[in-house]
């Protein structure tokens, strides 16, 4: 996983709360292969597209300013519903790095911290207030540092954000979590000697 | 409840909060495909494959005797076959009769148990959270890690007790109580939560209506939501295929009375709903919470007092092709949709053959069972025949036009009365407008060509 140390990068406001994740990659394009050529253009594919496939002019990343934004700025409930890991995928091969909102759907939350995406959470009115400065400014840039805990408005104002410590770690060291868990497997196998022994009638034992 | 299935399953802590929690059963559909590819890829095997279990429902075709030809639908199928065989993982597969959608076989099978901890790569999973079972959705990265490991880290949501008392009227259904329940607190009302619910109205509910009410859980923003198991739950396990047995059915019995949270349980946050309340619902926008009683009308944005919520609900609209004032009850569907992990159980048939039986659907309606075992069951007592009689289709299996992945979309513009769980933009397909209901109101809507309170439907 590529670790997350300090941004500074445009960042784009998207105003609508419940941004759901069928929105941001629509399940047509779920088979597909990460990292499959063209796997950005399905980022917010049917809201950003016409049906021709033209660019949808009015759409924040369509605009000129906001092309290189690295970081999205959210309302609430962004990344709501399916647990498609596909939406932290497409929003990552189009370059987003970092995701500023008031709440994120829970499941998405994680996942984003998996594929070295930094979530960051915000009150409401600090959130709204950064995407009303975002607007009136296209392309003005924010800075987030992971390990200060912080993200700098353009404005100049600071924002300190809170973010769980061991997720912070990993995200800091880009590590394997698999790796990390297997270290403890003296602990998962005494676990389940307890478990054979406890509850012996969880581990099905005649199938069909 | 909750607290001490959370207990009962941490391994060791971590930092922050962090705990590793044990996993006791995994399930697998095809989009767990890319994960155990990645297993493999790595050289690592799956730690317990006697605790993991594979179905194929996403990416299926549903029309009767279709096989799949997307090669990229095929190579995902394919793939699960392969690499569940060679990790000796129990597959439930094309041609058998038990595959079908995960949370639907999941219980069917005795998979799903009280007490335990249930995790699977579909947001839906909260689903056996009906058993008493503490389950959740995870992510494709998360998959990976609990097929390596068997457990994942975690920090404990809050417990948020959702009580629902007195008696639904009649007509009215656990669809429209966790309708109601989601308008009520809203898409985010949930979020870090756990959600127990309990009350009168949940004691006398059978497992398929507790399934659809924790079902829908997560549209509710929360991670998962549960139901204390008692004797409905016991009954309807025993005697499941991969049930404990015997002695050991009489050892799991005693552990699982212990499951449900003691008298003067504290939760984090209460919030009550009175059965008598919930009339027969209608979602009129893109979110779950943008729900109505079907004899109310499309809200007017102007009306609300947020800018936010204002321009919101306008979109919603633009996109539903509704005006504010119309009345739920005046809106013509196009088409109807009866299936999901929601709603495609042998009483969601019953309930939906009822109303049909009789009549004829005047739109394309379709019936997907959620399991091949659901099926064989409802065609043991000719629902099938009810419902091509009166003009429906009846398919195979299978998520569908849920989600519509397997490429079975609405049509752009199309208005679809459905038993699914979400009708977010595009959800069943580019442009479609997808109204949640019951499965009786959807076959009500079949019947009208509109949506129609069932309740006025008469026998
Ligand atoms: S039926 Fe729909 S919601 Fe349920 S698992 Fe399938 S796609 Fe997901």
């Amino acid at each position: 996983m590529q670790p997350f140390t300090t941004l500074t990068a445009v960042a784009a406001p998207l105003d609508l709360p419940n941004v759901d994740t069928d929105r941001i990659i629509p399940a047509r394009f779920l088979a597909k292969p990460r990292g499959a050529p063209g796997y950005a253009r399905f980022l917010f594919h049917d809201v950003r597209f016409e049906a021709d496939g033209a660019e949808q002019p009015e759409f924040v990343l369509n605009r000129a300013a906001y092309r290189g934004a690295k970081i999205l700025v959210t309302a609430e409930n962004f990344g709501c519903g399916s647990s498609r890991e596909m939406a932290v995928w497409a929003l990552e091969a189009w370059g987003i790095r970092a995701v500023i909102a008031p709440s994120l759907g829970d499941i998405f939350h994680q996942n984003c911290f998996k594929n070295g995406l930094l979530p960051v959470i915000l009150p409401a009115d600090a959130a709204a207030g950064l995407r009303s400065q975002l607007h009136a400014r296209p392309g003005a840039t924010l800075t987030v540092d992971l390990e200060a805990q912080t993200l700098t408005a353009p404005d100049g104002a600071r924002h300190r954000f809170e973010v769980d410590p061991f997720r912070k770690q990993m995200l800091l060291t880009g590590q394997d979590e698999v790796a990390l868990t297997l270290g403890h497997e003296g602990a998962i196998a005494a676990f389940e000697r307890r478990l054979a022994s406890g509850a012996p009638w969880l581990v099905p034992q005649a199938g069909g | 409840m909750f607290e001490k299935i959370w207990a009962r399953h941490v391994v060791t802590e971590g930092p922050g909060g962090h705990v590793l929690l044990y996993v006791g059963r995994h399930l697998l559909h095809e989009g767990a495909t890319g994960a155990l590819g990645r297993l493999a890829a790595e050289g690592r095997r799956v730690r317990r494959p006697d605790l993991t279990f594979a179905t194929a429902d996403h990416f299926l075709p549903t029309a009767p005797g279709a096989v799949a030809t997307d090669p990229e639908i095929v190579g995902m199928v394919d793939g699960l076959a392969r690499h569940t065989g060679a990790q000796g993982i129990v597959y439930f597969g094309v041609g058998d009769p038990r595959r079908g959608i995960v949370h639907v076989i999941g219980p069917e099978q005795g998979l799903t148990l009280p007490g335990t901890t249930l995790v699977c790569g579909d947001s839906h999973t909260a689903t056996h959270g009906a058993f008493g079972a503490l389950a959740f959705g995870i992510g494709s990265t998360e998959v990976e890690h609990v097929l390596a490991t068997q457990t994942l880290w975690q920090t404990k949501p809050r417990a948020l007790r959702v009580t629902v008392e007195g008696r639904l009227g009649l007509g009215v259904t656990a669809k429209d109580v966790i309708l109601a329940l989601i308008a009520r607190i809203g898409a985010a009302g949930g979020v870090g939560h756990a959600i127990e619910y309990a009350g009168s109205t949940i004691r006398v509910m059978s497992m398929d209506e507790r399934m659809t009410v924790c079902n829908m859980s997560i549209e509710a923003g929360a991670r998962t939501g549960m139901v204390a198991p008692d004797e409905t739950t016991f009954a309807w396990l025993e005697g499941r295929p991969f049930a404990p047995r015997g002695e050991a059915w009489a050892r799991a019995l005693a552990d699982w009375t212990t499951v449900p949270s003691d008298p003067g349980a504290r939760f984090d946050r209460e919030v009550a709903l009175a059965a008598g309340d919930v009339a027969p619902t209608v979602t009129w926008g893109t979110s779950p919470q943008d729900a109505l009683p079907i004899t109310g009308r499309v809200p007017d944005p102007a009306a609300a007092g947020d800018p936010a919520r204002r321009a919101s609900m306008a979109r919603a609209l633009a996109y539903m092709g509704l005006r504010p004032g119309t009345p739920l009850g005046e809106i013509a569907v196009d088409r109807v949709f009866i299936g999901s992990c929601t709603n495609s159980r042998l009483e969601d048939l019953r309930a939906a053959a009822r109303v049909v039986r009789g009549r004829r659907a005047v739109v394309p309606a379709w019936v997907v069972p959620g399991s091949g075992l659901v099926k064989r069951a409802a065609e043991a007592e000719g629902l099938d025949r009810v419902f091509v009689e009166a003009g429906f289709e009846w398919r195979e299996a299978g998520c569908s036009m849920c989600v519509g992945m397997n490429g079975e979309t609405a049509r752009e513009g199309e208005r679809v009365a459905s038993t699914s769980n979400r009708n977010f933009e595009g959800r069943q397909g580019k442009g479609a407008r997808t109204h949640l209901v019951s499965p009786a109101m959807a076959a009500a809507a079949a019947v009208a060509g509109r949506f129609v309170d069932v309740r006025t439907l008469g026998g």
